[in-house]
């Protein structure tokens, strides 16, 4: 195998594979990207057995052929080559070497055999559709920060993509939550998906997918079944297993009748959140809010290192209410919203808090209180 | 203060027919030395043995079951006298504590030598039980010199020869720097603390790193840990050996639930929370199961521990009998700083968790046995 590649282009690729292996794992050969030379471009695919990316380049092709190498070493070697450099690959065959060449810089990377790298088995796809990078990005950006981390409850450890009934139809739908909160987002459903098993699509891959979603003209491919999950743009084809678990029916913890209705300037909001939240060290800081006729205070109060207070100017029309929440997951939520405004509905101090920007419905978060 | 050969003294003085005979405490369940006296020592028993060889290399060793109660007892008797000198006591085991003695000397009229020697003179007086004393500047040195002449050993290291008598001593001394330890200082040369001098901080931590940082001050004779009347609980444990070996979910599950209420109760007691359960598991061949897992939010509430360990338990793919079970609680804070926020997908949750606290409530004013649930007589 032996192939020239521009730096900018081969750099990307790489970064990309060796972002998806592990950096602690026990089978030297998923260390490794696997390189494939064919025609007029280049593979490169990267795997942890659970999520597979291949990276598909352009490149002028010497020789064909294929062999694999340390991904973490060779995303090294290509970052710190200068940049627009014309870099040439070759597979030395016997010697078991790997030659990189770029200018005057040459390096020899030990190589593994290409017959033992793990490649995905491919499987059949119920469902096949096509959705623009936007709408995807806003649909896992929105929901992800809910992805909880807690060991015993596995299939929360991803976005639940699924379709379901909107406020304006079916509707592509994505929800996490970790117990204290909960973010249920919304698109049109493209067509094509109707049909589309639910899937928990695990917290790495959702981490992989953002880099493929940051061109807006893209339009991505994703292809999805019981077990897997596949999102493609003509360079880049993400596959991955999803959680294979129920994601549970997370439609009775959103509040329906929260009557309380609360409008604040989101970005004024999150900066008082955290500006009081400062005074207290402790893992998980609760802020009270206290509401009165068009009025909101909000403070800490850290016994060990002291006390803050912030009135903010609201729309809020209804009864007092004091009811308390993490800063942290006041100022997630807050951050999620894109207009100017965002709406808490309330209930009780005890109950959950609705969120939502504005009076659109098709973003919504709820958010457990805290005593305080 | 390190008392010496403690149980086996203990036996002695409660015993004066085993006075001049060789006794080993130990036996029970594990059959291995618990202590020797140091008539046994002098043959080579030591700690930990097991018992058959023990008895090979002494075969006319007396071989006393433990007394854990009499331990304790004159334990308490040791402490009142230490406390008697400073409040600022750490206690390592029954037998072994660090005294801080810094500014006794104008309260006491004495030098804290003099008060050490004292303090030995009435242990062997008024309990009839002898320790060794090591008195230094910081606990590393302190702790060290109190083996230097074991038993009835006085020690003192001053700070101007801490270094060149540590200087030939094997880092070995070092309380942490075991085998595994040892081999790898090994590995680099590092036999004895004169080698660890040769070493600059930042290539030592570098190599073996937090381990290598204090290395490099020990070697210096540099402690800086502080003598701490309590050391902080760290995690809450209980655990059952069955008479029989059981495979049986039910009694085992019965099991699991009463482990967790008391494990629980602890922690109400103590006002602290847990992030993480584990359950124990000892198969009838002695070997160990465990199994941990991170909580959404630290609890104390017996429910919460009970269902995760349940979990656990289910989820533990073995199918041996077992002899012994545990359900311990661990990553504890105090129960005032960790959220109390109710669990979105589990509304239940709060209903349970104000039944139980109804429950303590019932108990607290009614006795233990007022009011328990079905699945606890199991």
């Amino acid at each position: 195998m032996k192939f020239s590649i521009e730096r900018g282009v081969l750099l990307k690729a790489v970064a990309q594979a060796q972002s998806v292996v592990e950096r602690r794992n026990t089978i030297p050969i998923l260390a490794n990207v696997l390189i494939e030379a064919e025609g007029d471009a280049v593979r490169f695919r990267a795997t942890d057995l659970d999520i597979e990316v291949v990276d598909r380049a352009p490149a002028t092709v010497e020789r064909e052929g294929a062999t694999t190498v340390a991904a973490v070493l060779l995303n090294e070697i290509v970052r710190k080559l200068p940049d627009g450099a014309l870099v040439t690959l070759t597979d030395q065959g016997a010697s078991g070497r790997l030659s990189i060449e770029a200018g005057r810089s040459n390096f020899q990377l030990a190589t593994l055999p290409k017959e033992d790298f793990p490649v995905m088995a491919s499987s059949e796809y119920e469902a096949e559709f096509t959705a623009p990078a936007p709408v995807l990005r806003r649909l896992f950006d929105k929901s992800k920060f809910a992805i909880s981390t807690e060991e015993t409850r596995y299939y929360l450890n991803g976005v639940y993509m699924h379709v379901a009934d909107g406020e304006t139809g079916r509707a592509l739908r994505c929800v996490a939550t970790d117990g204290h909160r909960l973010a249920r987002v919304d698109a049109e459903l493209p067509e094509g998906a109707a049909n589309m098993a639910g899937v928990i699509v695990p917290r790495k891959t959702v981490g992989e997918l953002r880099k493929l979603l940051d061109d807006d003209e893209a339009l991505i491919e994703v292809s999805v079944s019981e077990t897997k999950v596949r999102f493609a743009t003509p360079a880049i084809t993400l596959t991955s297993k999803v959680i294979d678990g129920t994601f549970p029916d997370y439609s009775r913890v959103i509040p329906q009748n929260n009557q309380k209705r609360l409008e604040v300037d989101a970005n004024e909001f999150a900066k008082a959140v955290d500006r009081v939240a400062t005074v207290s060290s402790e893992r998980s800081r609760a802020v009270k809010l206290a509401l009165d006729e068009d009025r909101l205070v909000l403070s800490v109060n850290a016994p060990d290192s002291g006390a803050a207070e912030e009135e903010l100017a609201v729309a809020y029309g209804d009864e007092r209410l004091e009811i308390g929440f993490n800063a942290k997951y006041l100022l997630e939520i807050a951050s999620q919203v894109d207009r100017e405004n965002a709406v808490f509905l309330f209930n009780s101090s005890g109950d959950p808090a609705l969120v939502r920007e504005g009076d659109d419905l098709s973003a919504v978060y709820v958010v457990m209180p805290m005593r305080v | 203060m390190d008392c010496d050969a403690f149980f086996a003294n203990v036996e002695k003085r409660d015993n004066p027919e085993l006075a001049d005979k060789p006794v080993i405490v130990g036996g029970g369940r594990r059959g291995v030395v618990s202590t020797a006296c140091y008539l046994a020592r002098i043959r080579g028993v030591r700690s930990a043995m097991p018992m058959f060889q023990a008895l090979k290399l002494c075969p006319e060793a007396v071989v006393v079951k433990p007394r854990f109660e009499a331990y304790s007892e004159a334990s308490r008797a040791i402490r009142a006298m230490m406390e008697e000198m400073t409040p600022a006591i750490e206690p390592l085991s029954l037998d072994e504590a660090f005294m801080d003695l810094t500014g006794t000397e104008r309260l006491h009229g004495a030098p804290p030598a003099v008060m050490l020697a004292r303090l030995t003179k009435r242990m062997q007086d008024e309990l009839g039980l002898t320790g060794s004393i090591g008195l230094s500047h910081n606990k590393f040195l302190a702790k060290m010199a109190s083996d230097f002449d074991k038993p009835r050993g006085f020690s003192v290291i001053g700070r101007a020869e801490t270094v060149e008598l540590l200087r030939p001593k094997p880092v070995s001394l070092i309380w942490g720097v075991g085998p595994a330890a040892q081999a790898q200082l090994d590995a680099v040369g590092i036999r004895t603390f004169d080698d660890i001098l040769r070493w600059e901080l930042k290539d030592l931590v570098k190599r073996f790193g937090g381990m290598g940082d204090r290395l490099w001050h020990l070697a210096r004779g540099e402690d800086r840990r502080r003598v701490t009347p309590h050391d902080p609980v760290k995690s809450i444990s209980n655990e059952t050996t069955f008479d029989s070996d059981t495979r049986d979910p039910d009694i085992l599950d019965g099991h699991i639930w009463r482990l967790a209420e008391k494990v629980s109760s602890r922690a109400k007691a103590k006002d602290l929370v847990g992030r993480v359960v584990v359950l124990k598991l000892k198969r009838a061949d002695h070997t160990l199961l465990s199994r941990r897992v991170s909580l959404r939010a630290p609890t104390q509430i017996a429910d919460t521990i009970y269902r995760t360990a349940r979990g656990l338990f289910d989820a533990r793919g073995d199918a041996a009998a077992y002899r012994l079970l545990g359900v311990g609680l661990s990553e504890l804070s105090a129960s005032a700083s960790a959220p109390s926020e109710a669990d979105l997908l589990d509304p239940g949750a709060a209903a349970r968790e104000r039944a139980e606290r109804a429950a303590d409530a019932i108990r607290a004013k009614f006795g233990e046995a007022a009011i328990l649930k079905g699945r606890a007589l199991r």
